[in-house]
């Protein structure tokens, strides 16, 4: 299907104007996510029945308000459209429009329609705008606009045949432009329509007025319409508010034909007390913060019954596998390198789920526009955004879906500081570290009365986390030295009730993308980081057995006892030991010895594997590994050789659990943050700032508690 | 002299007035694709709690804006 061969159809509008409604309906589960060729960024696809034409390939772009480009998202799609004699460009147009809004839509349609397009007007929401008590004269509006014109109501799927029928018969129109170009512009026009080919009047104007949107011309070509527009003192974005109002202007005279009834925005009403509430100054935190509060208890109450069920499933199989297959190399790999390596990944389906499902309702019912509207303030004061609070709170959860959430951010500057920032919140899988370390170090006794000394001591590492991240983010925003002017310019959309089909394809979308994308990193280094535990120089690992066999001859050890010691040995022998052993001088300052050195290696992949590594080197074999007492008493035992004393002092667990705040141990989040920003360098910065901050906190906590 | 130009930013809860035009190019570009257009009836809606961002009501929708946004929109007397 690399080159298809019937027209593609795109699906154009405004954001909110139910395009992925329409989008969902026409595609069902067909969809996929692939990418623009020569642009690095997603489209969404999906494949549909229209007569005459059979299978047809449908692209959903993103909202947009206008062809003039503001955000990359919106770069994008005038690409696209400037661009649409490449192969995999479309070839005809469906442009949706809300109908209870409908100036704002037509203004994106009367841009599109000079490009000489085949185009249908899909006019949406055609049951709010009943209520609203708003008619238009169809026939009119087609005649004027010289397109079809199809009322729909995507939610329900109402008009989704005639829209096809229409689809198939698609035409350009044909009456002249609605916007008459300058006469200024007319000479550059010309010339440009000559040497490159161009197909319109329009097209060329608009190479003539973007020229970032160009990059998918020859370095040749941009330099040819570069010279032109300097030949010919063409001037980008001079006269564009002027096209605005006279596009606006041809709009209001077609209403005025085709209006056979005006809106009454009583409908509005209901929307308008909830606002009164939900954005009020005391009531509209208030209920903020309890629907955060219902998230998280969702996706750690909920999330934790599937997950330790799919844990449990895949540590099942693998050891299935060992036991099953002959043992060598082949078989181990598989089962102690891929196989809990896919688990861990899928074991984050449950919460991805979970979290995007809220996403995806508080988005459906206009409510998150009110949660940006409430934190904007708060969050541009450092280098965010109001649309950052998302990501933020999700990454309470788990940064991968947090880190995915931040594309509703316009501006580039603060998408990439919500980025950066948001594996500083304490995530899930820093919680059985948190719980393990608190444990040995903090008493479980009562303060005040009632407040669980070792709860507080957890919460107090949350706050730790966030307030990390904002003052992190500040740091980012006087370094970050990018002109881009931040907007807010959002609309607040009429509250409705979400649809579940939509909410559940994009469950389905997310999760989907997060297990192949994310998996493919996630295995290959637990591949690798399975090889550097099995493996070692020399004949210790493998012939481990032996060599603790002649060390524990004079001991009585039980089988378990035993095995506990290879296990051991072996992990101290292996490379990921010696490793260990020499990182031990710079994390000595930390006060850790390389034992725990050994606990940061492996968990520099995921975080959570320092409980199970500490449960491996204590000698701790299988049978205690989820017994958390017996893991404590082993480490509270635990001696410093240098001072006779316990390993585990205040001072070393507080400098760990300050270390596992801030550090970047999460292999899934690098590969989602490269994803998200399309290269090494920010997640390689990210790596670095955070690893520094852990180390020099860790530092500065260790020297000045021993 | 003339006296301090009204713009949205100036306006009350409730109040409604008439765009007159922007005092900012750049960002007038935007403002009008999103309908706030010279001569089009514009309505200060509420704001957020801390007096910003705003919410207005344009084109017959409702718009949200910063309130350094608003202030290049000046109003009729």
């Amino acid at each position: 299907m690399s080159q298809p061969q019937r027209p593609i159809i795109a699906l154009l509008g405004n954001p909110n104007s139910g395009k992925s409604s329409l989008f969902n309906h026409l595609t069902g589960l067909n969809q996929k996510v692939g990418n623009f060729p020569g642009v690095t960024v997603e489209k969404k696809l999906g494949y549909t029945n229209i007569p005459e034409q059979g299978t047809t390939e449908v692209i959903d772009l993103p909202g947009i308000y206008s062809i003039y480009p503001r955000s990359l998202d919106e770069r994008i799609v005038a690409e696209v459209l400037l661009d649409h004699n490449s192969p995999n460009a479309p070839q005809k147009l469906v442009v949706v429009v809300d109908a209870t809004n409908i100036k704002r839509g037509l203004l994106l349609l009367t841009q599109v329609l000079d490009l000489g397009m085949p185009t249908v007007l899909a006019l949406n929401m055609m049951d709010l705008a009943a209520k609203a008590g708003v008619s238009y004269d169809f026939l009119k509006l087609a005649q004027k606009l010289g397109v079809a014109v199809v009322p729909i109501n995507a939610r329900k799927g109402e008009g989704i045949e005639a829209l096809k029928k229409e689809i198939a018969n698609a035409k350009a129109r044909t009456i002249g432009s609605v916007f008459p170009i300058w006469k200024e512009a007319e000479a550059p026009i010309q010339e440009l329509r000559k040497q490159l080919h161009l197909d319109n009047d329009y097209e060329a104007y608009q190479f003539l007025e973007q020229p970032q949107s160009l990059t998918f011309l020859s370095k040749d070509h941009q330099q040819l319409v570069d010279t032109i527009r300097k030949k010919n003192n063409f001037f980008p974005g001079k006269f564009q508010g002027a096209e605005t109002i006279q596009r606006y202007g041809f709009i209001q005279d077609l209403l005025n034909e085709a209006t056979l009834k005006q809106a009454d925005y009583a409908w509005k009403n209901f929307s308008h007390r909830l606002d009164k509430v939900l954005t009020h100054k005391v009531w509209g935190y208030l209920i903020f913060f309890s629907v955060l509060f219902l998230v998280f208890q969702s996706v750690f109450a909920w999330a934790s019954y599937p997950m330790d069920f799919i844990d449990g499933l895949f540590a099942d199989f693998s050891s299935w596998l060992s036991a099953t297959l002959p043992d060598g190399a082949l078989t181990r790999l598989f089962a102690e390198g891929i196989i809990p390596g896919l688990g861990g990944i899928i074991m984050f389906v449950p919460q991805i789920a979970i979290l995007f499902a809220f996403i995806a309702v508080l988005e459906e019912t206009g409510y998150m526009a009110r949660v940006v509207f409430l934190m904007d303030k708060i969050m541009r004061k450092f280098g965010l955004n109001g649309k950052s609070v998302v990501p933020l709170m999700s990454g309470m959860a788990c940064a991968i879906p947090a880190i995915m959430a931040t594309r509703t951010i316009d501006n580039w500057k603060e998408r990439t500081i919500t980025i950066m920032v948001t594996p500083l919140m304490s995530c899930s899988a820093r919680i059985p570290i948190f719980t393990i370390l608190i444990a040995l170090i903090v008493p479980d006794t009562k303060v005040i009365g009632f407040f669980n000394l070792q709860g507080l001591a957890l919460m107090a590492l949350y706050l730790l986390g966030f307030v990390a991240a904002l003052v992190s983010a500040w740091v980012m925003k006087k370094l970050i030295d990018v002109k881009e002017r931040s907007y807010l310019m959002m609309e607040l959309p009429t509250y409705r009730l979400p649809k579940g089909s939509n909410v559940g394809l994009t469950i389905v979308e997310k999760t989907k993308s997060f297990v192949v994308e994310a998996g493919k990193v996630i295995l290959a280094i637990s591949v690798v980081l399975w090889v550097l535990a099995s493996y070692g120089p020399g004949d210790k690992v493998e012939k481990a057995e032996e060599y603790v066999m002649q060390e524990t001859a004079n001991m009585r050890l039980t089988e378990q006892g035993f095995q506990d010691r290879v296990a051991a040995y072996k992990l101290e022998n292996s490379y990921a030991g010696v490793i260990g052993k020499a990182i031990e001088p710079a994390i000595k300052p930390l006060g850790y010895d390389w034992k725990i050195g050994i606990a940061l290696i492996t968990s520099f992949a995921a975080r959570e594997v320092f409980v199970g590594t500490m449960a491996t080197i204590y000698s701790i074999g299988s049978a205690g590994e989820d017994d958390e007492n017996t893991i404590k008493s082993r480490m509270q035992a635990e001696i410093n050789p240098d001072t006779g004393e316990a390993r585990f002092t205040p001072a070393v667990g507080l400098s760990l659990l300050v270390f596992y705040t801030f550090a970047m141990q999460c292999m899934s989040t690098i590969a989602v943050v490269y994803r998200e920003t399309k290269g090494w360098k920010w997640p390689m910065i990210q790596l670095t700032y955070m690893s520094v901050l852990a180390y020099v906190s860790a530092f500065i906590v260790y020297q000045l508690l021993r | 002299m003339a006296e301090k130009v009204k713009s949205v930013a100036t306006m009350k809860p409730g109040e409604i007035a008439i765009i007159a035009g922007f005092t900012d190019s750049e960002i007038s570009a935007k403002l009008m694709e999103m309908g706030c257009l010279p001569g089009a009836a514009v309505r200060f809606n509420f704001t957020a709690p801390f007096g910003d961002p705003i919410c207005i009501s344009v084109l017959g929708y409702e718009l949200s804006l910063r309130i350094d946004e608003a202030a290049t929109i000046s109003i009729m007397n």
